[in-house]
């Protein structure tokens, strides 16, 4: 805009750009902020943060990682187990042609195209950009739609009030919860989560956690040398959870 | 033209009247009664639990919004379809539309885990879920039937009746597609994700809201004394039969697809021959009882003249819509999902077993709660707005018929 007509703006153009003054104002804070916690808390998105499990070296009838996980974020049993929450749970499978058994934790895949983000109504399902799928638990209403949408069972409702939640694992009745990847633990820089640590304590060294996205990580070398299935892999959603042994 | 059609407030004095009010007020009592004790204690003291996620409260729900959408039928017909022997039936099928949906909406909405976080549904959307698009059709499927409503009230605006009818009828059809969808859109779920899910929907919507509305025609004529012809009855349940066919073929369709996929298989085993309760529901109560039987009494030539059999059809397409809706969400939900193709699964969480569900009270208060209001509704706004005709008597609704001696000789089924 030239000085000499700069006196004169219109009406309409002062109401314009004093719109996008205040739009800008309002839209601005949320986003260097979302941007700022994101960095805070470590979520960047150069990295995608994931598992990979031996099943061959999944001893039959150990929980370890199972209990860890449970401990470190303050998911306790209540006595009933049909609504009891499980973040992470020991399967045993049996082949049904050869009658071969074996046995493998299960938990939130963190799938790159995760359903339960994809159905749910308030964006309360989400996905970090290293990767972790988690729920937001302020905006979650309880619509329970990403429970019939993921195709792992991976996530639970909390039936009934909860007490003594861990502060770095917010948990309440009436909201739905999941496997977080150990969240607090990675935006800790610590680079394990609970199940991963309990596993290699016993000795099993069963489960790997690592970037994806780093070629010199263990997880990302292992995965390329051994390879590796995913779980519904024809579903297509790509999770970060990858086994070996199936 | 029809006769002029002269539209009355009900009295609403009557004992009979009050005690309906009564009796719907004790049931929304006691299904608020329900929701406090579930944001009390939690929803372990329902039967739903972290497999069968969904239970008898949502039954009821898509049941009231599926059957919110068919009770439209008699107004499209009128105002889209330009069948006039409908019309004076328009207000009504448009008011019970919207109260349906209300009940509907309500009873889901008290079984959020966390119902008082409705305004974070109302502020926080996700366009690409069918849940949060849903939440904007039912929104917007009670404001423009409202204005439909409007126009057809209000002499003024009665030239828009057309326009306004076209968009609800538009509107209803993409409401059901949605409704469909969100079990439609769920590639986990092997008895979900398949696009005919929808259509079924929509079949299902014409053929519930057709038998609850002629059961509220009925129930309305008699309990206001008005007189109610047989012509309009015998064109709206042969409409009925010709729906709950239709309901058939994409019932035929569905499991004929499913059939031919051997992945498939276990799923279709579980509905149709082992599901215990699931296979009981399928074939007795949504097939036989829900729409072979209904088709007989519908068509046959003698039994179809009297009116208990037409309202027991009626009654009996609710039924089976209700036991199609628990095969569907239930059922759906209790066959184990199938992580690992070939394997046979266990663990402490349920994996590889039929989930077990068993409905509670609470929930079934609930579920008849948000019914008994979307019918106290109807009946307090019956009171105040001029929706019912004084006469559906057979010359008002086709004046031809006037020549004819006696209204009340019917004319042989399917005329």
């Amino acid at each position: 805009m030239s000085t000499e007509n700069s006196a004169n703006v219109s009406r309409r153009q002062f109401i314009t750009g004093a719109a996008t003054a205040v739009a800008g104002l309002t839209v601005a804070p949320g986003v260097f902020l979302l941007k700022t916690a994101g960095a805070a808390n470590g979520a960047d998105p150069a990295t995608r943060w994931g598992l990979l499990i031996d099943t061959s070296k999944c001893a039959d009838g150990c929980t370890a990682c199972v209990r860890a996980c449970h401990e470190e974020n303050g998911v306790r049993s209540l006595g009933r187990p049909k609504t009891d929450a499980q973040w992470i749970r020991k399967v045993n499978l049996t082949e049904r042609e050869t009658g071969h058994q074996h046995s493998l934790p299960v938990m939130c895949q963190h799938c790159e195209k995760p359903p339960c983000v994809d159905v749910c109504p308030t964006k309360a399902s989400f996905i970090r950009p290293d990767g972790i799928v988690l729920v937001n638990k302020h905006t979650c209403i309880g619509c329970r739609y990403c429970m019939m949408a993921c195709p792992y069972k991976a996530r639970s409702f909390i039936h009934e009030p909860l007490t003594d939640q861990k502060p770095h694992s917010p948990r309440g009745k009436g909201t739905v919860e999941s496997c977080t990847l150990c969240v607090h633990k990675v935006d800790r820089g610590e680079g394990t989560t609970a199940c991963v640590e309990a596993c290699n304590k016993d000795g099993h060294r069963a489960m790997v956690f690592g970037d994806l996205n780093d070629p010199s990580s263990e997880i990302a070398q292992r995965l390329k040398q051994e390879g590796s299935t995913a779980v519904r892999a024809d579903l297509r959603l790509n999770p970060a959870v990858r086994y070996q042994g199936i | 033209m029809t006769a002029k059609t002269h539209f009355t407030e009900i009295e609403g004095r009557s004992p009979g009247y009050l005690a309906l009010l009564a009796g719907l007020a004790v049931l929304i009592g006691l299904g608020l009664l329900a929701a406090v004790l579930k944001g009390t204690h939690g929803h372990y003291i329902t039967g739903m639990n972290n497999q069968v996620v969904w239970g008898l409260p949502h039954i009821f729900a898509i049941f009231l919004i599926v059957a919110a959408s068919g009770a439209l039928n008699a107004a499209s017909f009128s105002s889209v379809f330009g069948r006039v022997a409908y019309k004076p039936l328009a207000r009504l099928s448009g008011l019970l539309a919207m109260t349906l949906l209300i009940g509907g909406l309500v009873i889901l909405v008290l079984d959020l885990g966390r119902p008082d976080r409705l305004i974070v549904a109302m502020t926080h959307y996700n366009f690409k879920s069918i849940f949060a698009w849903n939440i904007l059709l039912y929104t917007g499927f009670l404001a423009v039937v409202a204005v439909y409503l409007w126009f057809m009230m209000e002499r003024r605006m009665n030239s828009y009746v057309p326009v306004a009818g076209y968009v609800a009828f538009l509107w209803r059809l993409i409401l059901t597609t949605g409704t469909g969808s969100i079990f439609g859109f769920l590639v986990a779920r092997e008895a979900y994700d398949a696009a005919i899910l929808a259509p079924m929907f929509i079949a299902m919507s014409f053929s519930l809201g057709m038998a609850v509305f002629i059961l509220v025609v009925m129930a309305t004529f008699a309990g206001t004394e008005r007189p109610l012809g047989d012509l309009i009855l015998r064109r709206m349940k042969n409409l009925l039969g010709i729906f709950v066919a239709g309901v058939l073929y994409f019932v035929l369709a569905y499991h004929l697809t499913n059939l031919y996929a051997t992945r498939l298989h276990g799923i279709e085993a579980f509905v149709l021959l082992n599901g215990g309760i699931y296979t009981f529901l399928f074939w007795f109560v949504q097939i036989g009882l829900g729409s072979i039987l209904p088709l007989v009494l519908l068509f046959h030539p003698v039994w179809s003249r009297a009116r208990r059999v037409i309202a027991a059809a009626a009654g009996l397409v609710i039924a089976g819509g209700l036991a199609q809706l628990y095969v569907i969400v239930i059922g759906g939900q209790a066959y184990p999902l199938d992580l690992f193709p070939g394997y046979d699964m266990s663990s402490s969480f349920f994996d590889g077993v039929v989930a077990t569900y068993t409905p509670s009270l609470p929930e079934l208060m609930l579920g008849l709660g948000g019914t008994a209001f979307a019918f106290l509704l109807l009946a307090v706004v019956m009171k105040f707005l001029r929706i019912l005709p004084t006469s559906l008597a057979d010359d008002k609704v086709d004046p031809q018929v006037s020549s004819t001696p006696s209204t009340a000789q019917s004319a042989p089924a399917g005329a």
